[in-house]
């Protein structure tokens, strides 16, 4: 066992985890926190997307071990426009993969606006591209929707990064 | 998962020494490959070293043009730095098509560089693999083998190379520096992977108790005029079929300088030399880059599942060198 502090929604939690642990497990099972969402655990779905200090990472390959000392954020946590715009687009059905999409897509919207590019981005561009729908479902790609709500998902995050 | 025993290493001798005390350890990098691998039980380390504290996260110019990238900066970080974006555009490309962005968060560069293959069989561990077991057969070579390699494959194993990254390194001739307790060493990135042979289990030059702890990228004024295209089964957040780096510089109508690598096909990272030897000097022309893929994919082997990877790479090749001149036939 190995003790590790990780503040989780701004709450520093002091925990005994094996180094196995995946911190996904460790919010899910040590913390109770079920928001967070186990689809595939081997990194293909984005389900258990969370961020950490404001990046977004999948939880499930990620050791709890390796988050000491770093600051957690889940859909437990969130509070945003996007939520109630996912809501308004229909950019969900069973709504199993939204915790995580929330989560990528806060990030995203983030990483944008510092200027990163995408796998569409014309290279030689140097400001934040435009976000258009191309650019919007590339940087998403990591988030899956087995019941299929991309378009609203999509609409949604147009609608709120045009704010 | 089996139990291990965790060490977040504070510093880098204390990371060299703890893999050379220790036969059966491993470097935690982002974790993107090892978690997985060792969930699987494919990998089981008794001894898991955290390397993400060690300060190897810069990326910095190199006197005369270079850059030098830390082995734990993360994937998103250097496809998205000004240096990269400037000088090497099909670098930050090809790590662009790689994998999620919340995948490139994690990931870094060494451990990119020694990701293992996503040939089905090296994860069912129900079925022979001669990479995961020496010895025990290739079940890829009678079963599905769609995402296998067609060039520098042996009768022991296909299994292709999954980096994107890598492809771009290889074309950009970048080396691999690597340090032990033993000392410090530079590999060209191009013999840094290695071949199969009747060996599949050994995958690269690093020893055991190795740390790669930067990649080095030379100057080249070609690259300014780069591109990454990735050829795949669904239109992001997949793995390669097919992809090309490539940088090309022409004058009055003659290639003076073409770099080429080809991704998804080779069972390493594939620099297509006898493609650039072709292009030396040649006309910058569609045929003579045709000329040029089929003398590189001339010796590729197909299997029935993977054969139509040739010409699609053959395809693919000139389709990029055309889109790196301008409409006048010539490039910027
Ligand atoms: C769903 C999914 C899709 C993906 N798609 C793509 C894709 O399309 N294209 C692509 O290129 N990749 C793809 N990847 C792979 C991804 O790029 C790699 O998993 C990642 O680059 C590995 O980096 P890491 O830091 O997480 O490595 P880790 O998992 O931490 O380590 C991997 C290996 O490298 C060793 N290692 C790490 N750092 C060092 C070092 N400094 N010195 C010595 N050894 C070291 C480790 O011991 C381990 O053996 C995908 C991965 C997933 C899970
Ligand atoms: S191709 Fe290589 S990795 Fe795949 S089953 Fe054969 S030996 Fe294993
Ligand atoms: S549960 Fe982590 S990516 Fe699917
Ligand atoms: S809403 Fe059901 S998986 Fe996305």
């Amino acid at each position: 066992m190995v003790e590790v502090r990780i503040r989780v929604n701004g709450v520093e939690e002091v925990l005994d985890v094996e180094p196995r642990v995946s911190l996904l497990d460790t919010l899910r099972e040590h913390l109770g926190m079920t928001g967070t969402k186990k689809g595939c655990d081997q990194g293909a779905c984005g389900a258990c997307t969370v961020l950490a200090d404001g990046e977004r990472i999948n939880s499930c390959l990620a050791l709890a071990v390796q988050y000491d000392g770093r600051s957690i954020t889940t859909i437990e946590g969130i509070d945003h426009p996007l939520q109630e715009a996912f809501v308004r687009h229909d950019g969900l059905q069973c709504g199993y993969c939204t915790p995580g999409q929330i989560c990528s897509a806060i990030a995203m919207l983030d990483e944008h606006a510092r200027g990163a590019p995408s796998a569409v981005t014309e290279p030689a561009a140097t400001a934040a591209p435009e976000l258009t729908g191309e650019e919007i479902r590339e940087r998403m790609s990591g988030n899956l929707c087995r019941c299929g709500a991309y378009n609203g998902i999509a609409e949604a995050i147009a609608e709120v990064a045009a704010r | 998962m089996r139990s291990f025993a965790y060490l977040s290493a504070p510093d880098i001798d204390t990371a060299l020494h703890a893999v050379s005390a220790e036969p059966n350890a491993k470097f935690l990098g982002g974790g993107t490959n090892l978690v997985d691998l060792m969930r699987e039980e494919i990998e089981q380390p008794d001894t898991v070293i955290d390397i993400t504290r060690l300060p190897l996260a810069e990326v910095a110019e190199l006197p005369g043009g270079g850059v030098r990238v830390g082995a734990l900066v993360r994937n998103s970080h250097l496809a998205a730095h000004p240096l990269i974006r400037e000088r090497y555009p099909v670098l930050s490309q090809a790590i662009l098509h790689g994998a999620s962005g919340q995948l490139r968060n994690m990931a870094t560069v060494g451990g990119n560089l020694l990701q293992r293959t996503r040939c089905v069989y090296f994860y069912d561990t129900a079925s022979p693999c001669n990479k995961r077991e020496p010895g025990a057969g290739c079940a890829a070579a009678e079963g599905f083998h769609r995402n296998t390699a067609v060039l520098g494959t042996s009768e022991h194993c296909l299994a292709a190379h999954p980096s994107d990254m890598c492809v771009a390194l290889a074309a950009l001739d970048a080396a691999v520096e690597v340090r032990s307790v033993r000392g410090v060493r530079r590999i060209p990135v191009t013999d840094f992977h290695r071949l199969p042979g009747a060996t599949p289990h050994v995958e690269s030059d690093l020893a055991p108790d190795e740390l790669v702890t930067a990649v080095e990228i030379p100057p080249l004024r070609a690259a300014a005029n780069s591109r990454y295209r990735k050829v795949r089964d669904r239109a992001s957040y997949a793995f390669a079929l097919v992809s090309v780096a490539a940088a090309l510089e022409v004058e009055d109508g003659r290639v003076r300088t073409a770099r080429l690598a080809l991704g998804g096909v080779g069972t390493r990272p594939w620099r297509a030399r006898e493609a650039e030897r072709v292009l030396a000097d040649a006309p910058a022309t569609e045929e003579a880059f045709d000329r040029a893929a089929e003398a590189e994919l001339a010796a590729a082997v197909g299997r029935p599942d993977n054969a139509f990877k040739i010409d699609l790479a053959r395809r693919t090749v000139t389709a990029v060198l055309r889109r790196l001149l301008t409409t006048d036939g010539s490039t910027p």
